[in-house]
């Protein structure tokens, strides 16, 4: 199986560390990871992507233009990948932020206000733990015991005491997204 | 006389007692392409003397200039390296950062060190690096046939500067002691001359001074030597020391442009 | 199994040059690929003692690692076009000194200042000289993470056996994706003594002298076949290439660095459409893997080669086939990627609807 995913959000949502997190995640579980980052002054508080392609198998082209999943945190991410998400994929994005939602009817599209949890939970900084929990609760692409051991090993050792945090951010995530609410095909 | 004769009084004359002079055993015992009364020869030679009297010979590791000095390592009995054009502080930079322990120094002409290799320079003497820099200035391009240098005075006719050098197209000559004199990371800066024979003492002085503080790991030194070019500037070697007395060394003032704080 | 990580290959290069035991980096920031000089200020040192130095120019490192390699020592550097370029210099003298050093060119789009974005427009300045003079360098072209850690051991071991100066030729996208690296043990940087380094003259020997100077040009011309002689060897000895589905090929995809592996998915895209497609992948650039094109070549349709540039391995491709079989190419320049499906587009225009 292989599944291909884009992290898309503003510089500094932490879009990258998303990806990384999965990446780590699906290397525990011995599956074979790219995480191709976009880079140069994109990553100066413009938009910032990552493309994360997890297999079981080796994976060839690390750059590809049709995903799984789209994860989008802001509306200019939903704007630019929407219409890059394969019919039958999914497309992911935080209502609190977003003026013009998805529109496409073949593909799955799921969301949450997961601005609005981050808000609640007193640290804006956890807004990608929330989106990614929503990501593997839909995709389950990787388990979430993995995602708790790619966790530590992205977090660098000082942040460490930030890990139930982030935790408990990713499972408001992953049980605010409501599968079966997703506007089906 | 008959030839055994000759070879008797020879070896009565050639004794330990009646030495008056000798080539340092760091020289190698070979023709120098050098024209006849360039400085060039007379800087080699006092500078492998005091490599000999310091008995550092195999604890020493030179980069060779492109200019007139490019085949110094034909002439000095020691490693070494010849370096891209103006690029010599660069590889000195490179060989002592690898061996700390040893000697290290470059032999530059004014184009190699100040022109194309001024940017090399300038950033060796910065960062400290502690190697010797011995840099000749005879104000004109020797090995390319007498061009302009940075260091070329104003006035001064070369085949790149026909009607003499006009600051006003062709910029001011160099001064490159005294700019980088004042960084932190220069140690020792001085500017000597081998023009006559109380000159070629301090030159060999300052060379050893140099050295000396290498050894205490004090930094960049620079040891700049006014010389001259008679091919180039068209003179006898005599007219060419007259011209290093009178025109040269009044824009380029000789002595210690900064000494360091020595603990005695 | 080594100790196994998620890095970027600009990470996982610094982290095997550390592993390898490399006395010197000299390198000038420059994306996409100061991540190498970045990580290496942060751990060499204290690790291994290595030497990391920022150069005030890329001018300045290459002849910084002349003076290191000149003294025997493993000294390397990473920069990605521009400041490749300046270093063409000084990689022709220490190709003519016959210096051992490995460096890797993180290519960008160009020319000029170009673009960040990934490209392999240097592929002519890597496989050809690059700088003056008749010279070549050994190129590694390595296509995943674990081979841009892997390749600096290797590069390494084969610079100071041909004592020659070995690339490593990737581009922005292997520099800045991560993948699953297996990383090599750490190795004990080592002090060894060589006859031609310049660590001052033997007491009870001849001085060393390392230079690329030689005025009689009946010597230059001595030192000329010398190093053509070495480029044979290596010609020999360490061509590396890599294939799949050659068995049944009609037609064959070839790539090199990350393009090869955007090849194989338009490989496997069009085998489910039928078309019997093999692959090659060049791992050395120079040398380059000759005999397999020459091989393959009377046995099938065509070869579509695919590069981020105008078309410049294909060159080699179509020295190599010698006119057995067509040789096409399709590209994308400046920084742009191109995608398995417009690959498979493209073969499928030239090569089935006979355009």
């Amino acid at each position: 199986m292989t599944h291909e995913t884009v992290f898309s959000g503003f510089g500094g949502q932490g879009v990258l560390t998303m990806g990384m997190i999965l990446g780590y995640a699906a290397i525990f579980e011995g599956k074979e990871v790219t995480w191709m980052p976009s880079y140069g002054p994109e990553m100066r508080g413009g938009t910032a992507n990552c493309i994360t392609i997890v297999s079981d198998e080796m994976i060839s082209s690390p750059i590809i233009s049709k995903f799984d999943t789209v994860v989008a945190l802001n509306q200019p991410s939903i704007d630019k990948f929407e219409k890059a998400v394969k019919p039958g994929g999914n497309i992911l994005y935080d209502t609190t932020t977003t003026l013009k939602p998805p529109t496409r009817s073949d593909i799955h599209i799921y969301s949450l206000p997961a601005g609005d949890i981050a808000v609640e939970l007193k640290n804006t900084k956890v807004l990608n733990m929330i989106m990614l929990g929503a990501f593997i609760k839909i995709t389950n692409v990787v388990s979430v015991e993995s995602i708790w051991k790619g966790l530590q090993s992205v977090l660098p050792e000082r942040y460490h005491k930030l890990i139930p945090l982030n935790q408990e951010a990713f499972m408001r995530g992953y049980n605010a997204v409501n599968v079966d609410s997703a506007v089906l095909i | 006389m008959a030839e055994e004769n000759v070879d008797v009084l020879v070896e009565n004359i050639v004794t330990p007692e009646n030495l008056v002079y000798r080539k340092p055993t760091t020289l190698l015992d070979v023709d120098m392409h050098y024209c006849p009364g360039c400085g060039h020869s007379t800087v080699h030679k006092i500078f492998m003397e005091v490599v000999e009297e310091m008995g550092i010979q195999n604890d020493i590791i030179g980069v060779a200039p492109v200019g007139c000095a490019v085949f110094a390592y034909n002439y000095m009995d020691v490693d070494m390296q010849q370096a891209a054009h103006g690029r010599a502080c660069a590889v000195a930079t490179g060989i002592k950062r690898m061996l700390p322990d040893k000697y290290v120094f470059t032999y530059q002409g004014d184009g190699d060190l100040a022109a194309i290799g001024g940017n090399e320079t300038l950033h060796a003497a910065n960062r400290g690096e502690n190697f010797l820099v011995i840099f000749i200035n005879n104000a004109v391009y020797g090995m390319t046939s007498g061009q302009m240098a940075p260091t070329t005075l104003e006035g001064m006719v070369t085949t790149t500067s026909p009607y003499g050098r006009d600051p006003k197209v062709m910029g001011y000559p160099l001064k490159f002691g005294e700019l980088i004199a004042p960084l932190p990371g220069v140690a020792y800066v001085t500017r000597q001359a081998v023009n006559n024979v109380q000159n070629v003492r301090r030159t060999k002085k300052a060379l050893q001074r140099a050295l000396e503080y290498q050894k205490m790991g004090l930094g960049f030194c620079l040891v700049e030597i006014v010389s001259n070019c008679p091919s180039n500037w068209k003179m006898t070697p005599l007219e060419s020391n007259k011209y290093v007395q009178e025109v040269l060394i009044p824009y380029y003032p000789l002595g210690d442009i900064k000494v360091p704080e020595v603990k005695k | 199994m080594g100790e196994v990580k998620l890095m970027k290959g600009n990470e996982a290069l610094a982290e095997a040059a550390i592993r390898a035991g490399v006395d010197a980096y000299f390198g000038y920031p420059i994306t996409p690929q100061s991540e190498v000089i970045e990580y290496l200020s942060r751990e060499a040192t204290k690790r291994t003692g290595m030497l990391v130095l920022q150069a005030e120019s890329e001018v300045a490192a290459i002849n910084m690692i002349y003076g290191a390699a000149g003294c025997g020592k493993k000294a390397m550097t990473t920069s990605s076009s521009p400041g490749i370029s300046l270093m063409q210099e000084g990689l022709s003298y220490i190709a003519s000194a016959e210096l051992p050093c490995l460096l890797a060119n993180i290519n960008r789009g160009g020319p000029g200042l170009g673009t960040i974005q990934p490209a392999q427009g240097d592929y002519f300045q890597a496989t050809k000289g690059g700088g003056h003079g008749d010279y070549r360098l050994l190129v590694l072209a390595p296509y995943n993470v674990q081979e841009m850690a892997d390749f600096v051991k290797l590069g390494f071991e084969l610079a100071f056996k041909y004592r020659n100066p070995v690339m490593i030729l990737a581009d922005g996208a292997l520099g800045q994706m991560m993948e699953k690296v297996e990383l090599p043990p750490q190795e004990p940087r080592v002090n060894v003594e060589y006859p031609w380094a310049t660590t001052g003259k033997p007491k009870n020997g001849e001085r060393r002298v390392i230079t690329s100077l030689h005025i009689q040009p009946e010597k230059m011309e001595e030192i000329n076949i010398r190093l053509q002689q070495k480029y044979q060897k290596m010609k020999e000895e360490e061509v590396r290439y890599q294939t799949k589905n050659l068995e049944d090929a009609e037609y064959i995809f070839t790539a090199f660095g990350l393009v090869s592996r955007i090849a194989m998915k338009a490989m496997d895209l069009g085998r489910q459409k039928g078309y019997k497609i093999g692959w090659i992948r060049p791992i050395t650039l120079f040398p380059f893997p000759e005999k397999i094109f020459q091989e393959v070549a009377p046995r099938v349709k065509g070869i579509l080669d695919i590069e981020m540039n105008s078309g410049q391995m294909v060159e080699d491709v179509k020295l190599s086939v010698c006119g057995k079989t067509r040789v096409e190419y399709y590209g994308r320049m400046g920084g742009v990627v191109p995608t398995p499906e417009e690959i498979l587009e493209n073969f499928e225009r030239m090569f089935i609807k006979g355009e």
